[in-house]
């Protein structure tokens, strides 16, 4: 391959769509990297803190887009300090220096200020798509400066934002020459937008193709927009209250009707029940179904309209294409009565054959109905359960969940995601360890006797990436059985374990290529703060892989070992 | 090793007073314990309020024992519980009166501390308590009301017969109706629970 010209070895790279593809074929030889480093368009960096942004703005300046992911997942529940890092403003900054022809930004649970928005919307004159996902930091004036200078933006989605939102007529700021959208997600503000410039904004973007409205839009409002998008693929409602025996129902309906190209659909904020029946006749379609926002109903009179067990046999009888559920905990009161199951989730895998993408929250769970629902998918890539009382058994047979969780691995052989929950010993780490040849990440809590449970994962997990653990009895042992493992992972974080700080610091010693960090929030009246001895438990532990050793903004309450 | 895991789940799963949670929890924390407490400080002042409560069909009032609340757990995502929190504001209609009013119903822990809400609210009510009927009185012209509310399914029902956290999901506004319309309601309410 060293004869051919680097025309032609660029060429066949471009066949190279995976990230982890052309890091292999840049690592092959001074010539290979060359080619491979000026042809590269698209940089994921999985950790914001692994790499400095100048360097990567260096290796790669035909960079076009750029993904970044910062704090770590248990972040979203509240267990990383709210300024524990994760800025958006250095990568920004270092983009706008050395790849000013950025078209395309993701970031993921980074911190994005204003400043840092207006310096994007200013930077890159061939801006195309800014995609958000758990960020914080920023509020509607930063919106409003990426609309106004982003002349050729196609796509802007927010994802799960905390936007402070000051009323100001962000979504207005799209000039009247702005006909390029084809994606608008503003799902997670929370301030009402002013209803005409939006329906002025989806008529005059003939490709618009998805489109996620927030609650503070009215029905409608929906129906104005479904009317002139009829085309949409992506959709996601506003607030959806609306009486079944109105006018407006009706028209809601036809306006459902006519979309015949929706395969995604979200939202459904406040929706009565007999509402969500005007879903029912794009459900043959139906790929994606976010019910998340649904209230669980009470007392439903009819089998159709409640959303619980029922109400996923009902889909699992209509949505036939299903490959992504997710259903959350509205009702956490468990009162009961809408509550879903294991029965409901037998009833969706025996309906939804392709399901290949789970997250589902309930009450309880049966190593049978684990058990069945391997035979009928045994396409999982991500599973994700969560029973709401840490470690309960199988209400039936009062054992754990090894079992279920067990066939889960055993039977969906390119799993890469799991989350477990319930009652569980070392075995199902045992059957994780043996069976999850592909699993790159997996979240435990609550769950194992001993080291040994943490030692099977680490042992023999191939392709682990990132593993995160909470309140389980996983000590020092554990932690330094395998130390080469982590750096063949993103990261590892742990929290309410058996670590002591002796054993950071030994894994700290060992490997000098990762960053240990230990995040401390005693009180400040607590003198064995001052001087913590080896023995001394470690609340939070976060350790990863980084080319740049200890990072210098950390806050005072992290300590990198 | 499995101390753990029965320590935190006999520990969500009974009923246990505040102070003996406090003594008997197994936490994985320094000596001095002051951990936890820093924990459930930081649940409560982050609003986690999706806590593991078993079934509670008592009326729900405020003598029931703070249940054990762990942090970041279930696993939802601080946005999406702010979301689902964030509508139990409901209308709070008088008959008589000019305007309406507002409430948090999961400001409240039961039914009573509502009614006195309500009554501080609308001033010129004390609350009287019928067994099973919960009524406010106007001392001024000794008109009683009764305390309504709707719910989702669109039917006007009596205050205080679901446990109060069903009570919360489904009530959509409340009406404090005048006596004199209720009887009817106040009736058949009777006349079902002999």
């Amino acid at each position: 391959m060293t004869y051919f010209p680097e025309e032609v070895v660029e060429h066949i790279f471009d066949f190279l769509v995976s990230h982890r593809d052309r890091n292999a074929v840049s690592t092959v030889s001074k010539a290979w990297y060359q080619v491979e480093r000026l042809s590269r368009r698209s940089v994921f960096v999985g950790n914001c803190y692994a790499v400095l942004p100048e360097r990567v703005m260096t290796r790669f300046p035909g960079m076009k887009c750029l993904i970044v992911k910062g704090k770590p997942h248990f972040a979203d529940f509240n267990l990383v300090p709210h300024d524990w890092g994760g800025f958006a403003l250095p990568w920004i900054e270092a983009a706008a220096h050395g790849c000013p022809g950025l078209e395309k930004l993701r970031l993921k649970r980074m911190v994005v200020s204003d400043e840092s928005l207006e310096l994007l919307a200013r930077s890159f004159p061939d801006f195309k798509a800014l995609v958000l996902v758990s960020c914080e930091g920023f509020s509607t004036d930063g919106l409003a400066a990426i609309a106004t200078h982003c002349r050729s933006l196609r796509e802007l989605d927010l994802q799960e934002n905390e936007v402070e939102d000051y009323g100001r007529q962000w979504l207005s700021c799209f000039p009247d020459s702005c006909t390029s959208l084809v994606s608008l997600n503003f799902s997670c503000l929370k301030g009402e937008v002013n209803g005409g410039a939006l329906e002025r904004l989806v008529a005059r973007c003939r490709n618009l193709r998805g489109l996620k409205l927030n609650r503070a839009v009215s029905v409608e409002s929906l129906i104005r927009i479904l009317d002139r998008a009829p085309h949409l693929v992506e959709l996601g409602t506003g607030s959806l209250t609306v009486d079944h025996h109105t006018e407006a129902y009706r028209r809601m309906i036809n306006a459902f009707h006519k979309c015949k190209s929706l395969r995604n659909l979200s939202g459904f904020w406040d929706v009565d029940p007999r509402c969500l029946q005007s879903v029912y006749p794009v459900c043959p379609n139906l790929t994606v179904l976010n019910l998340s926002y649904a209230p669980s109903i009470q007392g439903a009179d009819q089998v159709l309209d409640c959303i619980g067990d029922r109400g996923l046999v009902v889909v699992a009888s209509t949505c036939k294409q299903l490959r992504e559920l997710r259903v959350f905990p509205s009702d956490v009161y468990g009162t009961g009565t809408a509550a879903v199951t294991e029965e409901g989730l037998v009833a969706i895998s025996s309906g939804c054959s392709k399901l290949n993408s789970l997250l589902y929250f309930c009450h309880r769970m049966t190593n049978a109905a684990l058990i069945t629902v391997a035979k009928n998918c045994p396409g999982f890539v991500r599973f994700r359960l969560c029973i709401l009382d840490p470690g309960k058994s199988d209400p039936i047979t009062n054992q754990p969940l090894d079992e279920g969780f067990g066939a889960i691995v055993q039977s969906c052989k390119d799993l890469r995601r799991l989350s477990l929950s319930g009652l569980l010993t070392d075995k199902v780490f045992l059957y994780i360890g043996e069976y999850s040849a592909r699993l790159e990440m997996l979240s435990i809590a609550f769950a194992g006797d001993s080291d040994k449970g943490m030692i099977y994962v680490l042992n023999g997990c191939k392709n682990l990436r990132k593993l995160e653990i909470r309140d389980s009895p996983f000590g020092d042992a554990a932690l330094l059985e395998n130390v080469g493992k982590y750096e063949t992972m993103r990261s590892l974080w742990m929290s309410s374990c058996e670590v002591t700080l002796g054993g950071c610091k030994a894994l700290a010693a060992k490997m000098p290529r990762l960053n240990v960090e230990v995040i401390n929030e005693w009180d400040e009246s607590d003198e064995t703060e001052e001087n913590p001895s080896d023995a001394h438990k470690v609340e939070k532990m976060y350790v990863y892989r980084t080319l740049t050793g200890p990072r210098n903004e950390a806050p005072d309450f992290v300590w990198t070992l | 090793m499995s101390t753990t895991e029965t320590g935190n789940s006999s520990t969500t799963e009974s009923a246990v007073s505040g102070l003996d949670y406090e003594e008997t929890q197994l936490t994985l924390a320094p000596p001095g314990g002051s951990r936890s407490e820093l924990e459930r400080k930081r649940g409560f002042s982050e609003g986690v309020d999706l806590s593991l409560e078993t079934k509670d069909f008592l009326s729900g009032s405020s003598d029931e024992p703070p249940k054990a609340q762990v942090v970041g757990w279930p696993p939802v995502r601080s946005f999406r519980r702010n979301v689902l929190k964030s509508c139990t504001y409901v209308k709070v209609a008088v008959d008589g009166t000019p305007y309406l009013r507002k409430v948090d119903l999961e400001a409240y822990a039961g039914y009573q501390q509502l009614l006195t809400a309500l009554e501080e609210m609308f001033s010129c009510f004390t609350a009287r308590n019928y067994p099973n009927v919960r009524r406010l009185v106007d001392p001024v012209n000794g008109t009683e009301y009764v305390p309504t509310y709707e719910d989702k399914d669109g039917d006007w029902m009596l205050i205080g017969d679901v446990p109060w956290k069903m009570f919360v999901a489904s009530c959509k506004r409340l009406r404090l109706m005048k006596s004199s319309e209720a009887v009817d309601i106040v009736v058949e309410h009777i006349d079902v629970h002999l």
